[in-house]
């Protein structure tokens, strides 16, 4: 096997000084603890909430729990990678994910007139949740091989990397998703010290451009269905419905909330989708927010704690890879936050580790299994 | 990976790159920081700033206030007979919030119920009205059990159909009382844009309201006081439990004087005549039966009469919604000669003495024109007041009453209640006309004639009188005097109503006796013109029979049934009370197109005293 650029960046002098190791348990197992306890904490904390979602509906519960089991052994089996290994072999996830995306497009499956899911006979599954995972780890590994900051090339190149799948997975149609993945990767490219003049001048552009756009080029119903997103209020039976519910929840909750259970909001279903995406809701309005606090509490301390994950990682595919996983992560956690609470526009995204749901949570947790196998790589140096 | 190795060949600072990353990395804990600090912000602003209004909101989510509708006062008869009750109905109601696709419900619905396009019609007219969030509108009225059973097996495909057992009106008797007690139906738009807030509180969960008759009348103390309830719903409008409540109170029974007995001898006796019978019991005033035939079961009217059943009924021609003992303006015809008799004797126009002569027709001097004596050849040369009566000679009266004028006509006729109306508790009472000078100017714009008065005296020309005013004239006759205001309700829940004296008519004494005996002489005397109404009867009773024309009959024409459309035979009408002695009960018959009293409405009276005066079931022991 051929001497890789990691290999020979790990015999640099000055890059395998090893400060205090980690318990030697955890470093074995290629654990991070102070982050998988978090990560436990957040999860009790969310079934006991989905379990009053539900309508203390045990058998959601218990779907849920395996959902956890699975996705925790994910975790831990994500954890023990070689990221190298991963690093060489990302274009080919990548390109895997990109074919199974198309197939979507031409074979797909699915409700309500979008395509989400390919089925092998025996198993359904969504492709996007491959391109969570694959865009970072593309980019990451695409720049990790650059000069930094990255020239406009390269720029260029990384936004094919990004708007493919983004476009692919929009056309599902699925704009939540799209949205997420493609700002997983353009946080890598940012990450990466994408110079302030092109973050200023695409900024620029951006806003620019919404002028000509809505007065020429926008019709009559697509510009409703952008007011209507941002403004869903004034949408009052529709999708206005949902967010006046929310809001209603959380209010009403007041500080110490109306008591787990005792929500009457979420409990005679006046909230919608109260056990998936409007889950915090549910909780605002029987534990206050006193009960946001510490949930945010805890989604700060995981983001930060993969920050420093990603700070003290010594190679630069690491260090991209895990702040990509790391700020997504609170990508989801702000828009879910901040649209159940009326601050953004409402688009699909679960509430991280709290929310209903199955492949997504294997998706997060193998994401975070790869934060950990970068805290702990063997080749590189420990964090604390 | 040649792609991913190629520049590693280039030149590469490691250290810049990671300082760049580090700031990078700091930048975003900072950005982090910020936007957390949003969103907590935010909730702050929801969950603190804004707590109340958005419990307020929350509470009027899930509470509702609900009305629970009183249950309407019963209608008793004089012996504690139910007249109008409330049983239950069951309707099929539609929750449209939560029925979805209304056309394919209903739809769906009429394979397991009879509902025809008019129960969708109106139910489409009843959900466009002012309504309630998750009000149930009704679909269909009183299904019967099969529909219920039907419909209970397939419940479960119709979210938000359900079955309501309410308490709808019901009128045992049917058409017996049906113009006198009205009937109740369902609120309409005019109606209900007619109600005030508070009018329109009290009706929250009432759906009917009284419409004619007693049922109007009474209204607002059968309604009775809506309750409330608080009840918690979740978001389908399914109730989950009552928080608290507020009893409705019942409206007030009403017991009347009306007696089903009496009333089904009026009826049984019109035999399907047209005509109209009023009772009344002489020393309260109360109705003990009113009669207006034909009739029409009310019962029809309660949850909406069809369009066919109503047309049928108010395009008939023997007008059965007419209630004629109210607004049936008759002629009284000679039935109005005992109080002018009375008017005669009081005014010193006549005397007992006082006799003239009666060649079959009378002539004034100033007038070509012959008054006929209903009598062909008269009543004989020396006809006093009492045989006057008795044997109803018009030309007596002719003369009385062009030498008494109308003014003192007039004054005399209106003490007995005559041209006004008798304020009976039930609403469209007509007031009849009772002629003077003033009205004749008013109407007509022409003199008074003394042929005018020639006219008034037998009870035709302008006289018109409802049978309601004849029975509270011929009362005050029988009570020598004292005319009461007649009512139908004799208490309300435990309380009696009041007697209302209208007028005391100040008369001698030996003018009372003289004209009731000749009322009596009529019934019991061979010559009077009602003795077949006496015959036999184990009580004494005064009366006076009459005959109203119908059609003016020309000056040399003759009356001629045979030749005549039966709609223009004359109506026969009857007045009398008994017992003479200590009388109880005065009535009032008239049988349209009957042609004579004495054989026509006469024997209706008779069976009424005789049913009134002696019972069957006492009359067994």
């Amino acid at each position: 096997m051929k001497i890789t650029s990691q290999d020979f960046v790990r015999r640099l002098p000055d890059s395998n000084v090893q400060f205090a190791r980690g318990p030697a348990w955890s470093h074995r197992l290629r654990v991070d603890p102070i982050l998988l306890l978090l990560l436990l904490v957040i999860t009790c904390f969310g079934l006991a909430v989905l379990y009053s979602a539900s309508g203390q509906n045990e058998l959601m519960l218990r779907r849920q729990g395996i959902f956890f089991i699975i996705a925790y052994s994910a975790m831990f089996i994500t954890a023990q990678l070689d990221l190298q290994m991963l690093r060489r072999w990302s274009v080919w996830l990548y390109l895997v994910g990109i074919i199974l995306l198309i197939a979507v497009l031409l074979i797909g499956v699915g409700a309500k007139g979008a395509k989400r899911w390919v089925s092998l006979g025996f198993i359904r599954f969504q492709p996007s949740e491959i391109l969570k995972i694959a865009v970072p780890v593309m980019m990451a590994a695409y720049f990790s091989a650059r000069r930094l900051p990255p020239s406009l090339a390269d720029v260029l190149m990384s936004l094919v990397i990004v708007l493919t799948p983004g476009v692919l997975i929009f056309l599902q149609p699925d704009l939540g998703t799209a949205i997420l993945i493609s700002t997983s990767g353009l946080i890598v490219l940012f990450m990466a010290g994408l110079q302030w003049r092109y973050i200023f001048g695409s900024l620029a552009m951006v806003g620019a451009s919404i002028w000509p756009m809505w007065h020429f080029i926008m019709k009559d119903y697509q510009k409703q269905r952008v007011l209507t997103l941002l403004d869903p209020e004034a949408d009052k039976l529709g999708a206005g419905w949902n967010i006046i519910q929310s809001k209603t929840a959380i209010g009403s909750g007041g500080l110490p909330g109306k008591g787990l259970f005792n929500g009457t909001q979420s409990q005679l279903d006046f909230l919608p989708e109260s056990h998936t995406d409007f889950i915090i809701a549910v909780m605002a309005e029987e534990l206050g927010l006193y009960g946001v606090l510490m949930l945010l509490a805890l989604y700060l301390l995981v983001v930060a704690r993969g920050l420093i994950i990603a700070f003290a990682a010594r190679n630069m595919f690491n260090r991209l890879l895990a702040a990509s996983i790391t700020l997504t992560f609170f990508v989801y956690v702000f828009v879910n936050v901040g649209m159940v609470a009326g601050m953004l526009p409402v688009v699909g995204v679960p509430l991280p580790l709290v929310s209903l749901g199955g492949t997504s949570i294997v998706t997060l947790l193998t994401g975070f299994g790869l934060l950990m196998a970068i805290a702990t790589d063997p080749k590189n140096t420990s964090v604390s | 990976m040649n792609w991913a190795g190629k520049d590693f060949h280039e030149f590469k600072d490691h250290h810049q790159e990671a300082r760049v990353f580090g700031y990078r990395v700091a930048l975003a804990f900072l950005l982090v920081l910020v936007m957390f600090g949003l969103l907590v912000a935010r909730y702050y602003k929801l969950q603190v700033v804004d707590h109340q209004d958005y419990v307020t909101r929350s509470d009027n989510n899930r509470i509702q206030l609900r009305p629970i509708p009183p249950n309407r006062g019963l209608i008793y008869d004089n012996h504690g007979e139910l007249l109008a009750d409330n049983r239950p109905s069951f309707t099929l109601s539609v929750v449209k919030e939560r029925a979805g696709d209304l056309e394919k419900t209903i739809a769906q619905l009429s394979e397991l119920v009879s509902i025809d396009e008019r129960d969708v019609e109106n139910f489409y007219k009843r959900l466009h009205q002012r309504r309630r969030p998750f009000e149930a509108v009704p679909l269909r009225y009183r299904l019967s059990e099969e529909e219920i059973s039907r419909f209970s097996v397939n419940e479960f495909q119709f979210e938000g159909v359900e079955i309501e057992a309410q308490l709808m009106r019901y009128y045992p008797q049917a058409a017996l009382f049906a113009h006198t007690l009205g009937y109740v139906g369902r609120i309409n738009e005019h109606e209900l844009s007619s109600f005030d807030e508070d009018t329109y509180r009290r009706y929250s969960g009432t759906h009917s309201i009284g419409k004619i008759g007693l049922e109007k009348f009474y209204e607002s103390i059968l309604l009775g006081e809506v309750g409330s309830e608080n009840i918690e719903t979740n978001a389908h409008g399914r109730v989950l439990r009552t928080l608290n409540t507020r009893d409705p109170e019942p409206g007030a029974d009403l017991h009347l004087f009306l007696d089903v007995r009496l009333q089904q001898v009026a009826v049984k006796e019109l035999d399907g005549r047209r005509g109209a019978v009023v009772a009344i019991d002489v020393n309260t005033g109360g109705v003990l039966a009113m009669v207006s035939a034909p009739s029409y079961d009310p019962n029809l009217f309660v949850s909406g009469i069809s369009y066919a059943d109503y047309r049928a009924l108010n395009e008939s021609r023997d007008l059965p919604l007419f209630n004629r003992a109210i607004q049936g303006q008759y002629p009284p015809g000679s039935t109005i000669k005992p109080v002018l008799g009375l008017a005669g004797l009081a005014n010193g126009v006549v005397n007992f003495q006082t006799r003239i002569s009666d060649p079959g027709y009378y002539q004034l001097e100033t007038d070509e024109r012959f008054y006929r004596d209903w009598k062909k050849g008269g009543h004989g040369t020396r006809v006093n007041l009492r045989q006057a009566l008795m044997e109803s000679c018009d030309v007596y009266f002719y003369d009385m009453a062009f030498r008494m004028g109308v003014d003192r006509m007039h004054a005399f006729g209106i003490q007995f209640g005559l041209g006004s109306k008798t304020a009976i508790d039930i609403p469209s009472e007509r007031s009849g006309i009772w002629p003077s000078r003033e009205w004749k100017r008013k109407t007509r714009g022409m003199h008074w004639f003394p042929g005018d008065s020639i006219n008034v005296s037998i009870g035709q020309g302008d006289v018109l009188t409802t049978p309601l005013q004849l029975a509270v004239m011929t009362a005050t006759i029988a009570s020598r005097g004292r005319h009461l205001a007649p009512r139908l309700v004799r208490s309300i829940g435990d309380t009696e109503t009041e007697l209302q004296v209208v007028d005391e008519v100040q008369v001698n004494d030996i003018y009372w006796d003289y004209v009731i005996s000749a009322m009596e002489g009529t019934v019991h005397d061979p010559r009077g013109t009602a003795y077949r109404v006496g015959r036999g009867a184990k009580y004494r009773s005064a009366g006076k029979t009459g005959t109203a024309q119908v059609v003016g009959i020309a000056q040399d024409a003759e009356y001629d049934s045979d030749t005549m459309d039966e709609r223009h035979w004359d109506h026969a009408l009857y007045i009398g009370f008994a017992p003479v002695e200590n009388p109880q009960i005065a009535l009032a018959v008239i049988v349209e197109n009957g042609e004579h009293g004495g054989s026509a409405a006469g024997p209706i009276a008779r069976k009424m005293f005789d049913e009134y005066l002696a019972p069957p079931s006492e009359a067994v022991q």
